[in-house]
This record gives C-alpha cells, sequence and structure tokens, in this order.
C-alpha cells in the first residue's frame, strides 16, 4: 500500500513538471489503485489538491487519518499546534498570504469544537478553509458517546458548507466537493465531519477534481450592461472615490484596480481587509475607511458624488450610521455575492460577479479624466490629521512611548516589505493606518470577528505560507494571552516569527471605550501581566523588553536582523488612544480627532 | 408587515432544513408554517415557508436561503400570487353529532367531510386557508373540540410549468459541459 502512495506522489510531482504524459501517468496508476483505507483516501485526496500544509492535532476519532498521515511526512506538512484554536488560525493566516485553501484537522468533541471561533472568524472573513474533524463511529451517534459533539450542527451558520461522511466511499468525493467550495466565488470555511468507521472502512480509490455542482453558483458572469451603466456613472463623477474591499485580493484584481484608479484619477480608500492591495506610497491611496480609518475618507464619503465599492460589504465599522452614509453619492457596488447587493447599502448599480473580470470590462469604457481638486481635498484633511494624530502618534515628544511610533519603525526597518500580522484591538488598528506596503497579501489581520488571540497562531500560518518574507506579528498584551501556548509552535517549526507586544498593562480598546463613553469606570480591564520575556526564554525563544525611546529603535533592528523567532516586548503608554474616531451610531463624518 | 410565502428548491440533503431555518432564527423571524416535501422533479425537494415581515427583509432573508451551497432557487410571493391550502382535522365526541344535526350542518356548509366515525369520536376533515379551518374549529369548539391539528401551508404558483424547470435546464446544461 505504501509503495502505491509512494507512487501517486512521484506521479503528482511530475504532473508538476511535465503536464499530459504525467496526466495519463496518473490516470493509469489511479486504475491500478485497488482499495485503500479512508484514512488513506483523505491523504490521497488533500494531496490531489495540491496541499502542501496542513494544522492540527490529534485524538482519538481522528487518530485513524493521522496514522496514515504517517506515511506521507515527506509530501504534507503537517504543524501541531498547542490547541486547535491556534491551527484554524493559522490555516486561516496561511489561506490569506498564500491564496490557496487552508486545511485543518482535529479530534471529535472538544477538538472540533475549539475550532469554532476561527471558523466563524473564516466566515466572516471569507477565509477559504477545509476543516476536517474526526466523528464517533457511526453506530454511537446520537447516543452522547466519548468526546461526540455535534460538530456538524454547531458550525451551520458559521460554515459555507459542511457534510458528515459515514464511510469510505464518500471520502474522494466529498473532499474534492469541499475544496472547491472553500475557494470559489466568495471564498469561505467548509467542515467535513468523519467517522471512525470511514475512516477504517475501504474504498476504491480515484479521485477527480469537482468543477460543477448543480445547486451551486459560485459567479454569474458580468452583464455588460451593469458595465455600461457603471461606466456612465463613472465618467460623469466629479467626485468620485473608490472602495477597495477584500474582493480586489481575493480575484487578484491589484493591477486592474490600479489601471482604473489612474486612468480617471480616483481616489482608493480601503477597507481593513482590502489593505494592502493598494501601495501605500501610491499618490491615490487615500488611507483607511471607518471608525479608526484616516480623516479625510470619512469626512469626503459624505461629500463623494459616487461611491465606487469594489469587493466590500459596507459593514457597520466602515460606514457607521447607516442613516447618514453617503448622502450625496450614487453607489455603484461590485460583488461576487449577490446577497450583499442591497444589504447594508441601497446600490444605484449592482455589478454581480468576480472584480478583476467587472474591472477589465470596465477600464476600456472609463474616459481619461482628472480629479485633481478632489484628490486635493483628501490631502488638505491629511495635512490636518498629521497635525493633530500623526505627528504625536508618530514623532512622539512625551516620554511614554506610543504604538505609532512602534508600527513607524518597524515598517521602516523592514523598508515596508514585512508581512503584518496583527491580534485585534487598538493596536491592531493602529498598525493598520500607520504600517506602509509595497505588495498585496500582507496584511493579515481579524475583520470582522474581531477575534483577539488570532494574531500569534495566524503568524504561524503567515511564516509558513510565505518563508522567505519577514513577518512582523503585532499583538496586544491582552490578545497575547489568549494563544500565548502557540509559543511553542513557533519554536518547534523554526519559524522566525519576529513577535512584538505592545503592553500597555490593559484590555487598551475596552479601557478607551470605558474613558470616552463610561466615565472612566475601568471596569475589569487592567491586567497585571506575567515576565513575557522569561516566558519566551522558557519556550527557547530569543527576547527582551523596550522600555525607552532610546532603545526602541536598535531593539527593533535587533529584532528583525535576528535569524530565528524573536520576542519584542514594548512598555507603551498606559493610557493612550485611538484617534480619529467615528462614534458608535456617529456618521463617518462626525469623525473624530481628539477627546 | 406582511405574510410571504417562501418557496425553496433544494438537493435532498441531511442538515438543510437546519440551515434554512437559521436564516429566520438568527433574524428573530418567526416561521409561521413550513412544509418540505418532494416536487415534480425527481430528487428535488420544495420547502413552502410562511412568514411575516417587512417587503424589504424578505428579499434579503430569501437571498440569504438561495446563497446556500445545496439550495437550487428560492422564490417569494405574497398570498394574492399564489393558490394555496392547508388542511385540518378536528376531532370531536361522536355523542356531540347525536344531540342535535348543528355539528351535521356544520361539516356540509363548510365543505369538511368526515375521516373516521367511533363510538367515543369523530374525526372531521377540513381545507381552506387559515381563517376558514380557524372558523370551523370555533364553530366546532361550542361542541368541545377534543383534538385539533393544521397543517403547514402548501402553495402553487399560478405558472403553467414547475418554475424551477427552467433553470434546472439551464444548470443541467453547465454541468453536462
Amino acid at each position: 500500500m505504501y509503495k502505491q502512495n509512494v507512487t501517486i506522489e512521484a506521479t503528482r510531482k511530475a504532473k508538476d513538471t511535465n503536464g499530459s504524459q504525467a496526466e495519463s501517468n496518473s490516470q493509469q496508476i489511479k486504475k491500478t489503485i485497488k482499495k485503500v483505507t479512508g484514512s488513506q483516501a483523505v491523504i490521497l485526496s488533500i494531496l490531489e489538491e495540491g496541499v502542501d500544509t496542513i494544522f492540527g492535532y490529534p485524538g482519538g476519532a481522528i487518530m485513524p487519518t493521522y496514522d496514515a498521515l504517517y506515511d506521507h511526512a515527506k509530501n504534507v506538512k503537517h504543524i501541531l499546534t498547542r490547541h486547535e484554536q491556534g491551527a484554524v488560525h493559522a490555516a486561516e493566516g496561511y489561506a490569506r498570504v498564500t491564496g490557496k485553501v487552508g486545511v485543518c484537522f482535529a479530534t471529535s468533541g472538544p477538538g472540533a469544537t475549539n475550532l469554532i471561533t476561527g471558523i466563524a472568524n473564516a466566515m466572516l472573513d471569507s477565509i477559504p478553509l477545509v476543516c476536517i474533524t474526526g466523528q464517533v463511529t457511526s453506530p454511537m451517534l446520537g447516543t452522547d458517546a466519548f468526546q461526540e459533539s455535534d460538530i456538524v450542527g454547531i458550525s451551520i451558520p458559521i460554515t459555507k458548507w459542511n457534510y458528515q461522511i459515514t464511510s469510505a466511499e464518500e471520502i474522494p468525493g466529498a473532499i474534492a466537493q469541499a475544496f472547491y467550495i472553500a475557494q470559489t466565488g466568495r471564498p469561505g470555511p467548509v467542515l467535513l465531519d468523519l467517522t471512525k468507521d470511514a475512516q477504517f472502512g475501504e474504498v476504491d480509490f480515484s479521485y477527480n477534481k469537482c468543477k460543477k455542482i448543480r445547486s451551486y453558483i459560485p459567479e454569474t458572469p458580468v452583464d455588460p450592461s451593469k458595465i455600461n451603466e457603471a461606466a456612465a456613472f463613472i465618467n460623469r463623477a466629479k467626485k468620485p472615490m473608490i472602495l477597495c474591499g477584500h474582493g480586489i485580493i481575493f480575484s487578484k484584481a491589484e493591477e486592474e484596480l490600479m489601471i482604473f484608479a489612474e486612468k480617471a484619477e480616483i481616489p482608493v480608500a480601503w477597507t481593513l481587509l482590502g489593505l494592502s492591495a493598494f501601495p501605500t506610497s501610491h499618490p491615490l491611496n487615500v488611507g483607511m475607511l471607518g471608525m479608526h480609518g484616516n480623516y479625510g475618507p470619512n469626512i469626503l464619503t459624505n461629500e463623494a458624488d459616487l461611491i465606487i465599492a469594489i469587493g466590500m460589504r459596507f459593514d457597520d465599522r466602515v460606514t457607521g450610521n447607516i442613516n447618514a452614509y453617503a448622502k450625496k453619492a450614487k453607489v455603484i457596488h461590485f460583488e461576487i455575492d449577490p446577497s450583499e447587493i442591497n444589504k447594508n447599502v441601497k446600490a444605484d448599480v449592482a455589478v454581480i460577479g468576480d472584480a478583476k473580470k467587472a474591472l477589465l470590462m470596465l477600464i476600456p469604457q472609463i474616459n481619461k479624466n482628472t480629479h485633481k481638486n478632489w484628490v486635493r481635498e483628501f490631502r488638505k484633511y491629511d495635512e490636518i490629521e498629521h497635525e493633530k494624530v500623526f505627528k504625536k502618534d508618530l514623532y512622539p515628544t512625551k516620554p511614554g512611548l506610543t504604538v505609532g511610533e512602534v508600527v513607524r519603525i518597524s515598517s521602516e526597518k523592514t523598508n515596508h516589505e514585512a508581512i503584518l500580522v496583527t491580534d485585534v484591538g487598538q493596536h491592531q488598528m493602529i498598525a493598520a493606518r500607520y504600517f506602509k506596503f509595497k505588495h498585496s497579501r500582507s496584511c493579515v489581520t481579524s475583520g470582522g470577528l474581531g477575534t483577539m488571540g488570532y494574531g500569534l497562531p495566524a503568524s504561524i500560518g503567515a511564516q509558513l505560507g510565505d518563508p522567505d518574507r519577514t513577518v512582523v506579528a503585532m499583538i496586544g498584551d491582552g490578545g497575547f494571552q489568549m494563544t500565548i501556548q502557540e509559543l511553542g509552535t513557533i519554536v518547534q517549526n523554526k519559524l522566525p516569527v519576529k513577535i512584538i507586544i505592545l503592553n500597555n498593562h490593559f484590555l487598551g480598546m475596552v479601557r478607551q471605550w470605558q474613558e470616552m463613553f463610561f466615565e472612566k469606570r475601568y471596569s475589569f480591564t487592567e491586567l497585571q501581566n506575567p515576565d513575557f520575556i522569561a516566558i519566551a526564554k522558557g519556550y527557547g525563544m530569543e527576547g527582551h523588553k523596550v522600555e525607552k525611546r532610546e532603545d526602541l529603535e536598535p531593539g527593533i533592528q535587533k529584532m528583525i536582523d535576528h535569524k530565528g523567532p524573536y520576542i519584542l516586548e514594548i512598555i507603551v503608554e498606559k493610557e493612550d488612544n485611538v484617534f480619529p474616531m467615528v462614534p458608535a451610531g456617529a456618521s463617518v463624518s462626525d469623525v473624530i480627532l481628539e477627546p | 408587515m406582511k405574510e410571504f410565502i417562501i418557496t425553496v428548491y433544494s438537493e435532498n440533503h441531511i442538515g438543510l432544513l437546519s440551515r434554512i431555518t437559521i436564516v429566520f432564527t438568527r433574524r428573530k423571524i418567526n416561521i409561521e408554517s413550513l412544509t418540505v416535501s418532494e416536487s415534480a422533479i425527481a430528487g428535488i425537494f420544495k420547502f413552502t415557508i410562511v412568514i411575516k415581515c417587512t417587503p424589504e427583509l424578505i428579499q434579503k432573508v430569501v437571498r440569504q436561503i438561495e446563497k446556500q451551497v445545496d439550495v437550487l432557487k428560492a422564490f417569494y410571493h405574497t398570498n394574492e400570487e399564489m393558490i394555496y391550502q392547508e388542511i385540518a382535522l378536528y376531532k370531536v365526541s361522536t355523542e356531540s353529532l347525536y344531540d342535535s344535526d348543528v355539528i351535521e350542518r356544520m361539516v356540509r356548509n363548510s365543505g369538511a367531510r368526515i375521516l373516521e366515525i367511533t363510538k367515543e369520536y369523530t374525526v372531521i376533515e377540513k381545507t381552506g386557508h387559515k381563517e376558514e379551518t380557524q372558523e370551523l374549529f370555533e364553530q366546532l369548539n361550542k361542541y368541545k373540540v377534543m383534538q385539533f391539528i393544521r397543517s403547514g401551508r402548501v402553495a402553487l404558483t399560478r405558472d403553467p410549468i414547475e418554475r424551477l424547470s427552467e433553470f434546472l435546464k439551464e444548470r443541467d446544461a453547465v454541468i453536462e459541459e
């Protein structure tokens, strides 16, 4: 059996280098294979899907699959995390950096339920994942057996699709469907629950990638008449504004976005998940939208006469008070998921379909145009923001260190080429505002779900996804302690992640809200923290602590120059706030720059 | 708030009922009635769901249902746009039929029929709109209805064919490519 598997792998490799001949070899081999176990079929199937990395955690009900994996250690890397939540966030980080499907394994019961937060995160951020969980044997289903949880039932609202496999014969087909569904159309997480008897059963293995499902239309062809309507609006607009979302990255439309924006000279603002799709230094990049976004794009959203939203869903953190949002503007919504049209903001023109294909159709119909004065308005607001916010964030003169200066120096020291991973909270917003990007797929952060504890495990996936790039993980002292155990994974796998703990001894964002909206009643937000450097050392990691400004730059330099993983703990100002801010319930144009 | 009838055509997959009902429960929309059965097209199931909500919300909800991978198509209609029925069963004591001919007249006048008579009880069946079956319930209840049950709604459009057929033809052509 093992030999056959090796042959398949050899063929798979040959396929990459020598197309058609290898293809027919592969078919031959498929025919010669008689029977494999269900668990072997799992591994063979994911190899057919080109998976090179699995994040997971073994346990009783998934053991047969782990046993089959043992024979393939050379063909596929398995990263043993320290908690299943770590595995799923790592898979998300991997997916975001590579554009491939993130894969994770977990056992039944608690193993499976520990994936839930990560799956929910992936659902809200449209991250393609295939999660494979073990399950008790099918005759035991519903008997409250040891480590039985109804993970298919539990995960329904947070998966794009899920399915329970109870016989080995179903495995190749179900896995093929899972990968197809996870990565086509609007991507999302898929869960396959695999009973133990399905893993032990036997199947005549052959694998056909899924290309179509009758009931599932991942994307509809772009309607040319909608492109005509959109072009007419764009060509007439005096104050147009592009909102760049995650969809630009999914559809690999970064270049088309730039051509479009430049041709008509339209300012480009971005959502948190659209970050890095458009280079920071580009003259038309006007910054981040929403609650802690930049001053100009928020104020001018309500001055624009045309909003061109591409691959974004008008999240409430972007729109603020929806009834006072973009009131002077017509809205063109480019979106692959029809259920997003008119969900939050009514579209005057809805272009349903893939962003790249739509932009390719749109560009020839756009007149070359300039909007110099309009772009200048954004720059005017930048100057105000610079005076009131940037200066004291980025070049502070007061003694306490700011998160802003840490972000600025980290970005500079990595020549703006690093992959930024963040956790959730104040540091996340500040990092999104000040870290600079030259390349797409360079920012890994939790958007819709706002999952504290995401950063450290996501950095594992990000580093594995692009081993040659520097990964800088910026994490608050609160979120760091939610998944701190993944330091073990980083060390065991020798991942050179550069971890910056921004330590203010507070749950900073909650504290900021308590200060602003709850009369400074700091209800349970102060943290007594451990000695993080001692913990790093305990895990076998290098690290040091910075408390003074003169040590900051050399400290970051030392971290960047270090060959392996590194922890830099930076003690930052205890009660700093993130500004600008659109207070909850306010209109985006009521964005404030100071308390 | 208005009453709408949602028709969902789906593959016959375990768990899909739950996926569909979650679309409502998560938005705190109550399901007034739900009927699931095989459609005129073999292997394809049809959900008939009655809910009360605003015209804006119904559009969004139906799109969320159609977004589910195993759902082929979802439509919504107002009551006026569809032909629909519900069925109700009433159990009354047989004795109360002996007392006078009132119940017999009720059955006759409302187009109901008697399904079963035993010494103890008589089961009456009526199909119709909810108001009609409810009206009969109220009349019969004067003589004590021992048990009562009303089904979910079944509904058809006024189209000559199953609305899904065209869609399926297209999809099957795509799949065969």
